[in-house]
């Protein structure tokens, strides 16, 4: 499910971090020593203050842009930000041009990530053809084809019957189905959260209960058929509720949640920057909170950058004609480790949990893990070194950030994916 | 040059009535006030901002806001060019920030800017180095609208604080609405809003004012005003009102729903018969024509504000000999 570049194995010895890995139960200080692309020693040392080794982290929601807009991203510019970022393994979305709605366009990425790919990355594909939201995709066959799941994020399967039957046909796939929760009558024309700050700049609002409702009625489908189902980006205090709500019912419901939902809130419109333009919007503290707590308690099991690069002459207008999202990858960890870790919001060891095992097991992929003999996917970090966003500082090839110009603690030192040192 | 004024940002804007507090509103009402004693004069042109440049730059269509806009900066001696987007190079797909730019080599003083996007005047005032006027952008702020209201209402009844306003209509909608709430509860009026509840924010009693979906609300205001039913911004489907028949049934402004004495406002252009019944528009109760006078003032009043800092001092005769 998993391509990427192929050839080498590296070896390395990480001397006195502390190593935090939530699948084996570790919070030590070890040395860690990888030969040929596989964790070989672990060893009692005294750790340097700030460095921590953890399982690399895994982002489930990543826009490559490829095919169609590689001015915005490809898969080398896009592994390479996900490689700074601490990543050894990315999902990307198929809301391409072409879509990814058959396994001939499929199989071209698959060809092209074993080529170019430096971190690992999973393909998904659409539910419906042309993400149209009328036929479903051949599934058995992109599952074949190596699809590592199945949505058609960006926009919503607006009909409950062809959601219905996408469930009911997803085990002949065996892939999850990940959902983009928005009913489209309720955010037509939305620029922002529907709340206090919209009522104020006058921008037609995206209502919470725009998301919620498509959350309870696809966790309602999911529950009816039995079926796994992943929902992405949550934002709205209800969908976090309802999700808790189906858990406990015994749904196997899955959610994730993006750092700049767990950071900021719709206060962040009154600056009119578009680089906090996304969808869904940034919402209310009392929604923010709400995801801090459903993250923390692991009602929310991944964070999820919905990396979304765009061009710069497309975000270089007025906040209401510039598109939606922002870039994510290689700013994650320092993001949350700031704004989430540092107030105490959330535990460093829970935070990395989120960004790697939990992404990874909501999807069906092995978690990266610290102990002999495992492949090596380890992510070391100076959780108190700060650094400031800039423009230039980007592998990705777009820089729509709404932290550039802003400082931040907690540095990506090194990336081991896959056996491969990417980022150093 | 007041002795503060390196405590000011070196260049200042007027994108939104935020931008202001009330003593700022103080002074440019004052300042209008002093201009409109000026203009009664037979020499009708102010030598004041001689040598300066101001650029209009309309993207959306506007009568009374982009001619009170020239007139103002012609009457104060600037110079002044207008520049509309039907028939400029947008028309050939440049970007506002490329228009921006291109009209940043002139060293404009002052670009006053209308748009139908919420934001472009931060655009402009970003990649500019001139000091922007926002005219209107999209549904957010149209804030020197605001400001000639105030005045309006200042010149009738003497005062602002402590008036009772009811704003009518289309709140969702009105740029207009939101740059009046913010100024006239921060001149210490109480405003109540009146609508149908699908076209009054949810959220927006956070600014200080009330709402109702009760017409007969509007007969306890000292003045009412009646905002235009912008059919141009009504999503089609979006079912905000069932028809303009029933709008005007429940919430058109007729005599039989005012009291005598009380004054009708409307920022224009009117939809006569449908907001705002034609008798209340001809009364004498109506301020409507004060309110376009009231512009050119109040626009003399910020293009000077913005580009001296200081109290508006009116020449004297002697000094007034223009070119």
């Amino acid at each position: 499910m998993l391509f990427s570049r192929n050839g080498y194995y590296d070896s390395r010895v990480i001397e006195g971090a502390r190593v935090i890995d939530p699948v084996e139960g570790i919070d030590a200080a070890l040395t860690v020593t990888v030969e040929n692309g596989v964790i070989t020693r672990l060893e009692p040392a005294s750790a340097r203050p700030g460095f921590v080794l953890a399982p690399a982290f895994v982002d489930p929601h990543v826009h490559l842009r490829t095919p169609g807009r590689e001015d915005e991203e490809t898969i080398a510019s896009g592994t390479g930000a996900a490689a700074a970022g601490g990543y050894c393994a990315i999902l990307a979305i198929p809301n391409t041009e072409p879509v990814v709605d058959s396994a001939a366009v499929l199989a071209s990425l698959v060809e092209k990530a074993k080529n170019e790919a430096l971190v690992p990355v999973g393909f998904m594909a659409a539910i419906s053809k042309g993400q149209q939201g009328t036929e479903l995709t051949e599934m058995g066959e992109l599952a074949e084809a190596g699809a590592a799941g199945f949505t058609d994020d960006g926009r919503p399967v607006v009909s409950p019957g062809l959601m219905r039957r996408a469930l009911q046909y997803s085990p002949v796939a065996g892939r999850r189905i990940a959902v983009h929760c928005e009913e489209p009558s309720l955010t037509r024309g939305a620029q922002m959260h529907e709340g206090v700050v919209s009522a104020e700049l006058g921008f037609g609002g995206y209502p919470s209960v725009g998301e919620s409702v498509m959350v309870e009625r696809d966790l309602s489908l999911a529950g009816y058929e039995g079926q796994p189902i992943h929902l992405m980006h949550l934002s709205a205090r209800e969908s976090v509720e309802a999700l808790s709500r189906a858990q406990a019912g015994g749904v196997q419901a899955t959610g994730e949640v993006t750092p700049h939902h767990l950071c900021l809130t719709d206060e962040a419109v009154r600056s009119l920057d578009a680089n906090v333009k996304m969808s869904p919007p940034l919402r209310s503290s009392d929604d923010r909170d709400a995801l801090v707590a459903g993250l923390r308690d692991g009602t929310i099991c991944a964070v999820a950058t919905d990396h979304a690069p765009h061009a710069r002459q497309e975000k270089d207008v007025p906040f209401e004609e510039a598109p939606f999202g922002v870039t994510g990858l290689e700013t994650a960890f320092a993001a949350l480790n700031t704004h989430l870790v540092g107030p105490g919001l959330i535990s460093l060891p829970t935070l990395l949990e989120r960004m790697s095992t939990g992404p990874a097991r909501a999807f069906g992929l092995e978690p990266p893990r610290i102990a002999v003999g495992a492949p090596a996917n380890l992510v070391l970090l100076d959780t108190e070194a700060a650094w400031r966003v800039t423009e230039d500082g980007f592998r990705s090839r777009s820089a729509n950030s709404w932290l550039l110009g802003q400082t931040v603690k907690g540095k990506v030192l090194m990336t081991i994916a896959a056996g491969r040192v990417v980022h150093e | 040059m007041t002795t503060n004024a390196f405590l000011r940002p070196a260049r200042r804007h007027l994108l939104s009535i935020d931008d202001l507090v009330r003593e700022d509103i103080e002074r440019l009402l004052a300042t209008a006030r002093s201009f409109e004693s000026a203009l009664e004069r037979e020499m009708k042109k102010l030598p004041t901002l001689r040598g300066r440049t101001v650029v209009n730059l309309f993207f959306e269509s506007s009568t009374r806001t982009s001619s009170s806009f020239e007139l103002a900066a012609k009457r104060l001696s600037a110079d002044v060019m207008t520049i509309r987007a039907a028939g400029s190079s947008v028309d050939k797909g440049e970007s506002l920030k490329d228009t921006a730019l291109t009209l940043n080599a002139y060293d404009p003083d002052v670009i006053v800017i209308r748009h139908e996007a919420i934001g472009a005047p931060q655009l402009v005032a970003d990649v500019t180095g001139a000091h922007v006027v926002n005219a209107g952008d999209g549904k957010h702020q149209h804030p020197t609208q605001a400001l000639l209201d105030l005045y309006t209402i200042q010149q009738e009844f003497g005062r602002i604080e402590g008036l009772h306003v009811a704003i009518v209509g289309d709140v969702l909608h009105s740029r207009v609405a939101r740059s009046n709430i913010q100024a006239l509860v921060m001149c210490g009026a109480r405003v109540t809003l009146v609508g149908p509840p699908t076209l009054i924010p949810r959220g927006i009693e956070a600014m200080g004012c009330e709402s109702t979906a009760d017409i007969g609300a509007i007969v306890e205001a000292d003045v009412v005003y009646v905002l235009r039913m912008q059919r141009e911004r009504m999503l089609e489907g979006a079912n905000y009102v069932p028809s303009l028949r029933e709008y005007t049934a429940l919430w058109g402004v007729t005599p039989e729903r005012l009291r005598p004495g009380q004054k009708v406002m409307h920022p224009g252009p009117m939809n006569r018969g449908v907001e705002i019944d034609p008798r209340v528009a001809d009364s004498p109760d109506a301020l409507i024509e004060a309110q376009v006078r009231s512009g050119l003032v109040t626009r003399m009043a910020v293009l000077y504000d913005l580009l001296t800092h200081g109290p508006v001092v009116v020449p004297t005769a002697a000094a007034m000999e223009v070119a």
